[in-house]
């Protein structure tokens, strides 16, 4: 449960402030998630998710540029299953590819190796963002 | 497009993006975040040079 520690005490024996559970708590990490960034520009930290989208677009864009693959769901090989994982992280982006069918390509050379860890890794700075903008929405954040 | 890069660059580009998403997120304060994210860029570039070195020692 994310708001457990409402108003318990912690180490130092202070009161932990509620943390609200609004609307934009449920909306932020949702389309943070569906494009990059955006959890951030809706809570008016407009900087903080301006560099947000342009670190994770960048990386995911400059992966599809080195014929980096894209993982589709799979129940196969584990580490096909946690590249899936991390490729479904960029949300948006990863509905884009699977629509224009890109990166679909065999990994046939080194750098096409490193587009594809680009990819999975944007990914996975996505789910560090979206849980960000949530702590932001619910207070524990400023 | 065919983007090819060496792999200091590829990974010096992963840092870059990586360590502006690292200092956002995980630290408060604008500054904080900022110091944050000049630290973490070159613990990556470094660890990129530190691991080189090992696998040339291991391969010798």
């Amino acid at each position: 449960m994310a708001n457990s520690s409402a108003g318990k005490r912690d180490s130092a024996g202070t009161q932990n402030p509620p943390m609200a559970m609004t609307p934009m708590s449920f909306m932020a990490p949702a389309i943070g998630w569906l494009i990059p960034g955006a959890g951030h520009l809706i809570q008016k930290c407009y900087i903080r998710g301006a560099l947000l989208m342009a670190s994770i677009v960048s990386m995911f864009l400059l992966g599809l540029a080195m014929q980096g693959h894209v993982y589709k769901a799979n129940g196969g090989d584990i580490l096909d299953i946690l590249g899936f994982i991390g490729d479904i992280g960029a949300g948006g982006l990863y509905i884009l590819t699977q629509v224009n069918k890109w990166g679909e390509g065999a990994i046939a050379h080194a750098t096409a190796d490193y587009g594809t860890k680009f990819i999975i890794v944007s990914g996975l700075l996505n789910f560090i963002a979206v849980a960000d903008a949530y702590h932001i929405a619910i207070g524990k954040k400023s | 497009m065919n983007l090819t890069l060496s792999h200091f660059s590829a990974a010096v580009l992963f840092a870059l993006f990586t360590s502006v998403v690292f200092g956002i997120t995980q630290r408060n304060t604008s500054r904080e975040q900022i110091r944050y994210g000049l630290w973490c860029f070159p613990m990556f570039v470094g660890g990129v040079i530190l691991a080189g070195w090992v696998m040339w020692i291991l391969r010798r």
